[in-house]
Protein backbone atom coordinates (compact mmCIF):
# COMPACT_ATOMS: atom_id res chain seq x y z
CA UNK A 1 0.00 0.00 0.00
CA UNK A 2 2.34 2.34 -1.47
CA UNK A 3 0.11 5.41 -1.13
CA UNK A 4 0.70 9.14 -0.63
CA UNK A 5 -1.70 8.50 2.94
CA UNK A 6 1.12 6.16 4.15
CA UNK A 7 3.87 8.77 3.16
CA UNK A 8 1.85 11.38 4.84
CA UNK A 9 1.82 9.55 8.31
CA UNK A 10 4.90 8.88 8.14
CA UNK A 11 5.82 12.94 7.74
CA UNK A 12 3.09 13.44 10.34
CA UNK A 13 4.84 11.47 12.77
CA UNK A 14 8.02 12.83 12.00
CA UNK A 15 6.90 16.04 12.68
CA UNK A 16 5.29 15.21 15.80
CA UNK A 17 8.09 13.39 17.61
CA UNK A 18 10.47 16.00 15.95
CA UNK A 19 7.73 19.07 17.49
CA UNK A 20 7.89 16.85 20.69
CA UNK A 21 11.86 16.75 20.98
CA UNK A 22 11.81 20.41 20.76
CA UNK A 23 8.94 20.96 23.48
CA UNK A 24 11.56 18.91 25.38
CA UNK A 25 13.94 21.68 27.45
CA UNK A 26 17.53 20.87 27.87
CA UNK A 27 18.69 20.43 31.54
CA UNK A 28 21.88 21.59 32.52
CA UNK A 29 22.79 19.87 35.44
CA UNK A 30 26.40 21.45 35.62
CA UNK A 31 23.79 24.64 37.05
CA UNK A 32 21.03 22.33 38.62
CA UNK A 33 21.20 20.74 41.96
CA UNK A 34 19.27 18.43 43.99
CA UNK A 35 20.07 18.31 47.45
CA UNK A 36 18.59 16.18 50.84
CA UNK A 37 19.13 18.12 54.09
CA UNK A 38 18.63 15.75 57.18
CA UNK A 39 18.65 16.87 60.88
CA UNK A 40 21.41 14.99 63.20
CA UNK A 41 20.75 16.25 66.79
CA UNK A 42 19.39 19.28 65.34
CA UNK A 43 22.80 20.29 63.32
CA UNK A 44 20.99 20.92 59.74
CA UNK A 45 23.07 18.82 57.40
CA UNK A 46 23.39 19.03 53.74
CA UNK A 47 24.47 16.37 51.25
CA UNK A 48 24.16 17.07 47.47
CA UNK A 49 23.37 14.12 44.52
CA UNK A 50 26.10 14.58 42.08
CA UNK A 51 24.45 12.40 39.93
CA UNK A 52 21.44 12.70 38.22
CA UNK A 53 19.09 13.61 35.29
CA UNK A 54 16.14 15.59 34.28
CA UNK A 55 13.56 15.03 31.79
CA UNK A 56 11.54 18.55 31.65
CA UNK A 57 8.68 19.56 29.37
CA UNK A 58 6.80 22.87 31.15
CA UNK A 59 5.45 25.92 29.48
CA UNK A 60 4.06 28.27 31.68
CA UNK A 61 0.97 29.06 29.73
CA UNK A 62 -0.26 25.67 29.90
CA UNK A 63 0.97 24.08 33.04
CA UNK A 64 -1.04 21.04 33.09
CA UNK A 65 0.79 20.18 29.62
CA UNK A 66 3.68 20.09 31.58
CA UNK A 67 5.85 17.04 32.71
CA UNK A 68 8.93 16.26 34.71
CA UNK A 69 11.14 13.16 35.52
CA UNK A 70 14.10 13.45 38.02
CA UNK A 71 16.49 9.89 38.49
CA UNK A 72 18.61 10.51 40.42
CA UNK A 73 21.82 8.16 41.66
CA UNK A 74 21.63 7.69 45.32
CA UNK A 75 25.30 6.18 44.99
CA UNK A 76 26.53 9.85 44.15
CA UNK A 77 25.23 11.46 47.43
CA UNK A 78 27.93 13.75 49.02
CA UNK A 79 28.39 14.88 52.36
CA UNK A 80 31.68 16.10 52.48
CA UNK A 81 33.33 13.00 53.70
CA UNK A 82 34.11 9.43 52.04
CA UNK A 83 33.63 7.48 55.24
CA UNK A 84 30.22 9.16 55.83
CA UNK A 85 29.28 8.97 51.73
CA UNK A 86 30.42 5.01 52.22
CA UNK A 87 28.03 4.96 55.17
CA UNK A 88 25.33 6.38 53.36
CA UNK A 89 25.55 3.92 50.53
CA UNK A 90 25.25 1.09 52.06
CA UNK A 91 22.32 -1.00 53.29
CA UNK A 92 20.57 0.92 56.19
CA UNK A 93 20.60 3.82 53.85
CA UNK A 94 20.33 3.98 50.15
CA UNK A 95 21.70 0.74 49.59
CA UNK A 96 22.73 1.77 46.14
CA UNK A 97 23.97 -1.28 44.88
CA UNK A 98 20.43 -2.69 45.19
CA UNK A 99 18.44 0.25 44.38
CA UNK A 100 20.85 2.72 42.36
CA UNK A 101 18.31 5.15 41.23
CA UNK A 102 15.57 7.60 42.87
CA UNK A 103 13.12 8.53 40.74
CA UNK A 104 10.48 11.45 40.81
CA UNK A 105 8.04 11.14 37.74
CA UNK A 106 5.40 13.79 37.43
CA UNK A 107 1.33 13.08 37.11
CA UNK A 108 -0.33 16.52 37.26
CA UNK A 109 1.10 19.88 37.14
CA UNK A 110 -1.30 22.71 37.94
CA UNK A 111 -0.95 26.78 38.88
CA UNK A 112 -0.67 28.04 42.05
CA UNK A 113 -0.98 31.88 41.71
CA UNK A 114 1.93 33.86 39.92
CA UNK A 115 4.98 31.59 39.08
CA UNK A 116 3.68 28.96 41.27
CA UNK A 117 3.01 25.67 40.50
CA UNK A 118 2.22 22.72 42.40
CA UNK A 119 3.30 19.45 40.86
CA UNK A 120 2.35 16.28 41.66
CA UNK A 121 3.53 12.45 40.93
CA UNK A 122 4.95 9.43 42.49
CA UNK A 123 8.48 9.56 44.49
CA UNK A 124 10.39 6.36 44.30
CA UNK A 125 13.13 6.15 47.05
CA UNK A 126 14.81 2.33 47.94
CA UNK A 127 11.33 0.46 46.51
CA UNK A 128 9.27 2.46 48.11
CA UNK A 129 7.08 5.03 46.08
CA UNK A 130 5.24 7.74 48.08
CA UNK A 131 2.56 10.19 46.32
CA UNK A 132 3.89 14.04 46.59
CA UNK A 133 2.99 17.38 46.01
CA UNK A 134 5.68 19.59 45.82
CA UNK A 135 5.19 23.76 45.12
CA UNK A 136 7.74 24.84 42.19
CA UNK A 137 8.72 28.62 41.98
CA UNK A 138 9.36 28.78 38.32
CA UNK A 139 11.29 32.02 36.57
CA UNK A 140 11.93 32.08 33.17
CA UNK A 141 15.15 34.33 31.73
CA UNK A 142 15.10 34.48 27.83
CA UNK A 143 15.89 31.21 26.70
CA UNK A 144 16.63 29.56 30.27
CA UNK A 145 14.11 28.20 32.51
CA UNK A 146 15.16 27.31 36.37
CA UNK A 147 12.66 25.38 38.84
CA UNK A 148 13.23 25.40 42.58
CA UNK A 149 11.57 23.66 45.18
CA UNK A 150 11.71 21.52 48.58
CA UNK A 151 10.14 18.78 49.56
CA UNK A 152 10.17 17.73 53.08
CA UNK A 153 9.68 13.82 53.36
CA UNK A 154 9.57 11.67 55.95
CA UNK A 155 12.57 9.20 55.63
CA UNK A 156 10.70 6.05 57.55
CA UNK A 157 8.81 6.02 54.91
CA UNK A 158 11.08 5.18 52.26
CA UNK A 159 13.21 2.91 54.75
CA UNK A 160 15.94 5.21 54.87
CA UNK A 161 18.54 4.93 58.24
CA UNK A 162 16.94 0.80 59.38
CA UNK A 163 18.43 -0.90 62.25
CA UNK A 164 20.02 1.55 64.84
CA UNK A 165 19.51 4.70 62.73
CA UNK A 166 15.78 4.45 62.90
CA UNK A 167 15.97 5.99 65.92
CA UNK A 168 14.87 9.56 65.05
CA UNK A 169 16.04 11.36 67.83
CA UNK A 170 20.02 11.08 66.67
CA UNK A 171 18.86 11.49 62.68
CA UNK A 172 15.32 13.48 62.28
CA UNK A 173 12.84 11.53 60.70
CA UNK A 174 11.86 14.70 58.16
CA UNK A 175 14.52 15.03 55.62
CA UNK A 176 14.23 17.87 53.15
CA UNK A 177 14.95 17.57 49.40
CA UNK A 178 15.60 20.78 47.64
CA UNK A 179 15.90 21.48 43.94
CA UNK A 180 17.28 23.84 41.52
CA UNK A 181 16.80 23.13 37.73
CA UNK A 182 18.02 24.91 34.84
CA UNK A 183 17.38 24.27 31.48
CA UNK A 184 17.21 25.87 28.27
CA UNK A 185 14.68 25.66 25.78
CA UNK A 186 15.88 24.64 22.42
CA UNK B 1 33.51 19.47 82.85
CA UNK B 2 37.05 20.00 80.41
CA UNK B 3 37.58 16.25 81.82
CA UNK B 4 34.36 14.86 80.20
CA UNK B 5 34.70 16.67 77.50
CA UNK B 6 38.36 15.62 77.12
CA UNK B 7 36.85 11.75 77.56
CA UNK B 8 34.36 11.84 75.61
CA UNK B 9 37.06 13.28 72.49
CA UNK B 10 38.96 10.57 73.26
CA UNK B 11 36.59 7.51 73.37
CA UNK B 12 34.21 9.08 70.20
CA UNK B 13 36.97 8.98 68.16
CA UNK B 14 37.62 5.43 68.57
CA UNK B 15 34.35 4.49 67.63
CA UNK B 16 35.04 3.21 64.08
CA UNK B 17 32.84 3.72 61.12
CA UNK B 18 29.39 5.87 62.03
CA UNK B 19 27.03 5.07 64.57
CA UNK B 20 24.37 6.53 66.58
CA UNK B 21 25.87 6.97 69.90
CA UNK B 22 29.21 8.32 67.82
CA UNK B 23 27.14 11.05 66.49
CA UNK B 24 25.48 11.76 70.23
CA UNK B 25 29.43 11.79 71.60
CA UNK B 26 30.11 14.24 68.96
CA UNK B 27 27.83 16.63 69.92
CA UNK B 28 27.88 16.28 73.83
CA UNK B 29 31.67 16.71 72.94
CA UNK B 30 30.46 20.17 71.26
CA UNK B 31 28.21 21.67 73.63
CA UNK B 32 30.68 20.99 76.59
CA UNK B 33 33.57 22.62 74.39
CA UNK B 34 31.10 25.48 74.18
CA UNK B 35 30.53 25.74 77.16
CA UNK B 36 34.17 25.39 78.89
CA UNK B 37 34.69 28.15 76.26
CA UNK B 38 32.21 30.80 77.81
CA UNK B 39 33.05 29.67 80.92
CA UNK B 40 36.67 30.09 80.39
CA UNK B 41 35.98 33.72 79.18
CA UNK B 42 34.22 34.16 82.32
CA UNK B 43 37.04 32.79 84.36
CA UNK B 44 39.46 35.10 82.45
CA UNK B 45 37.58 38.18 82.67
CA UNK B 46 37.52 37.34 86.70
CA UNK B 47 40.99 36.67 86.58
CA UNK B 48 42.05 39.73 84.86
CA UNK B 49 40.09 42.16 87.14
CA UNK B 50 41.08 41.01 90.46
CA UNK B 51 44.37 40.30 91.66
CA UNK B 52 45.38 36.47 92.73
CA UNK B 53 46.48 35.61 95.54
CA UNK B 54 50.69 35.63 96.40
CA UNK B 55 52.74 32.86 95.84
CA UNK B 56 53.52 31.30 98.56
CA UNK B 57 57.06 32.54 100.25
CA UNK B 58 59.97 31.14 99.89
CA UNK B 59 59.07 29.73 96.01
CA UNK B 60 62.47 30.13 94.03
CA UNK B 61 62.14 33.41 91.05
CA UNK B 62 62.40 30.80 88.56
CA UNK B 63 59.77 28.36 90.32
CA UNK B 64 57.60 31.50 90.21
CA UNK B 65 58.32 32.42 86.42
CA UNK B 66 57.23 28.71 85.92
CA UNK B 67 54.33 28.83 87.55
CA UNK B 68 53.39 31.53 86.27
CA UNK B 69 53.90 30.46 82.55
CA UNK B 70 52.11 27.55 83.34
CA UNK B 71 48.90 29.32 84.46
CA UNK B 72 49.02 31.72 81.48
CA UNK B 73 49.00 28.29 79.00
CA UNK B 74 46.21 26.54 81.07
CA UNK B 75 44.55 29.63 80.37
CA UNK B 76 44.77 29.61 76.84
CA UNK B 77 44.35 26.28 76.39
CA UNK B 78 40.83 26.77 77.77
CA UNK B 79 39.98 29.44 75.10
CA UNK B 80 41.97 28.14 72.06
CA UNK B 81 40.89 24.36 72.42
CA UNK B 82 37.56 25.20 71.81
CA UNK B 83 38.13 27.70 69.13
CA UNK B 84 40.19 24.95 67.47
CA UNK B 85 37.22 22.47 68.00
CA UNK B 86 34.68 24.61 66.53
CA UNK B 87 37.03 25.80 63.47
CA UNK B 88 37.27 22.51 62.81
CA UNK B 89 33.42 21.71 62.82
CA UNK B 90 32.99 24.41 60.44
CA UNK B 91 35.69 23.20 58.09
CA UNK B 92 33.64 19.86 58.20
CA UNK B 93 30.56 21.43 56.90
CA UNK B 94 28.99 20.97 60.34
CA UNK B 95 27.59 23.40 62.23
CA UNK B 96 27.44 23.36 65.92
CA UNK B 97 23.69 23.66 67.74
CA UNK B 98 24.33 24.39 71.15
CA UNK B 99 22.15 22.06 73.23
CA UNK B 100 20.12 20.69 70.04
CA UNK B 101 18.79 24.04 70.58
CA UNK B 102 20.67 27.18 69.52
CA UNK B 103 22.06 27.46 65.96
CA UNK B 104 25.82 29.02 66.56
CA UNK B 105 26.96 30.55 63.35
CA UNK B 106 29.83 28.72 61.05
CA UNK B 107 32.77 30.80 60.87
CA UNK B 108 34.66 29.35 58.16
CA UNK B 109 33.00 27.22 55.20
CA UNK B 110 33.87 23.59 54.50
CA UNK B 111 37.63 23.33 53.46
CA UNK B 112 39.52 20.18 53.51
CA UNK B 113 42.41 20.99 53.62
CA UNK B 114 41.67 22.93 56.74
CA UNK B 115 39.61 20.63 58.13
CA UNK B 116 42.99 17.99 58.16
CA UNK B 117 44.81 20.67 59.75
CA UNK B 118 42.82 21.66 61.85
CA UNK B 119 41.70 18.19 63.22
CA UNK B 120 45.98 18.02 64.19
CA UNK B 121 45.87 21.10 65.74
CA UNK B 122 43.02 20.50 68.42
CA UNK B 123 44.28 16.94 68.96
CA UNK B 124 47.63 18.42 69.82
CA UNK B 125 46.45 21.09 71.91
CA UNK B 126 44.82 18.84 73.62
CA UNK B 127 48.00 16.49 74.54
CA UNK B 128 49.71 19.94 75.50
CA UNK B 129 46.21 20.35 78.01
CA UNK B 130 47.04 16.90 79.12
CA UNK B 131 50.96 17.49 80.17
CA UNK B 132 50.12 21.03 81.43
CA UNK B 133 47.40 19.59 83.91
CA UNK B 134 49.84 16.64 84.76
CA UNK B 135 52.27 19.14 86.11
CA UNK B 136 49.49 21.35 87.41
CA UNK B 137 48.80 18.11 90.03
CA UNK B 138 51.73 17.15 90.27
CA UNK B 139 53.19 20.46 91.75
CA UNK B 140 50.22 21.26 93.59
CA UNK B 141 51.02 17.77 95.70
CA UNK B 142 54.51 18.47 96.11
CA UNK B 143 53.64 22.09 97.36
CA UNK B 144 51.35 19.81 99.85
CA UNK B 145 53.55 16.84 100.78
CA UNK B 146 57.38 18.38 100.36
CA UNK B 147 56.67 22.06 100.65
CA UNK B 148 54.11 22.04 103.09
CA UNK B 149 53.34 25.96 102.17
CA UNK B 150 49.51 25.38 102.54
CA UNK B 151 49.44 26.30 98.52
CA UNK B 152 46.72 23.17 97.80
CA UNK B 153 44.39 24.17 100.58
CA UNK B 154 43.85 27.60 99.28
CA UNK B 155 43.00 25.73 95.83
CA UNK B 156 40.63 23.52 97.42
CA UNK B 157 38.83 25.39 100.70
CA UNK B 158 37.77 22.20 102.90
CA UNK B 159 41.32 20.77 102.66
CA UNK B 160 42.01 22.11 106.09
Amino acid sequence: MKTPFLRWILAATTVASLSLGAAHAQVDTSKSTVTAISKQMNVPVDGTFKKFTAQLNFDPAKPAAGSAKLTIDTASYDLGDESYNAQVRGKDWFDAAQYPNATFVSSAIAPAGGNQFKVSGTLTIKGKSENVTVPVTVAQQGSTQSFDGALPIKRSQFDIGTGEWKDTSVVADEVVIKFHIVANKK
Amino acid sequence: MIVAGFYLGWIMTDIPGFTPTKLKYFSWHKWIGVTVFALAVIRLAWRLTHRAPEMPLGMAPLQKLAAEAAHVMLYALMLVIPISGYLYSSAAGIQVVYLGIVPLPTLIGPDTALKAMLRIVHIWLNYTLLALVTVHVLAALKHHFVDRDGLLARMIPFLK
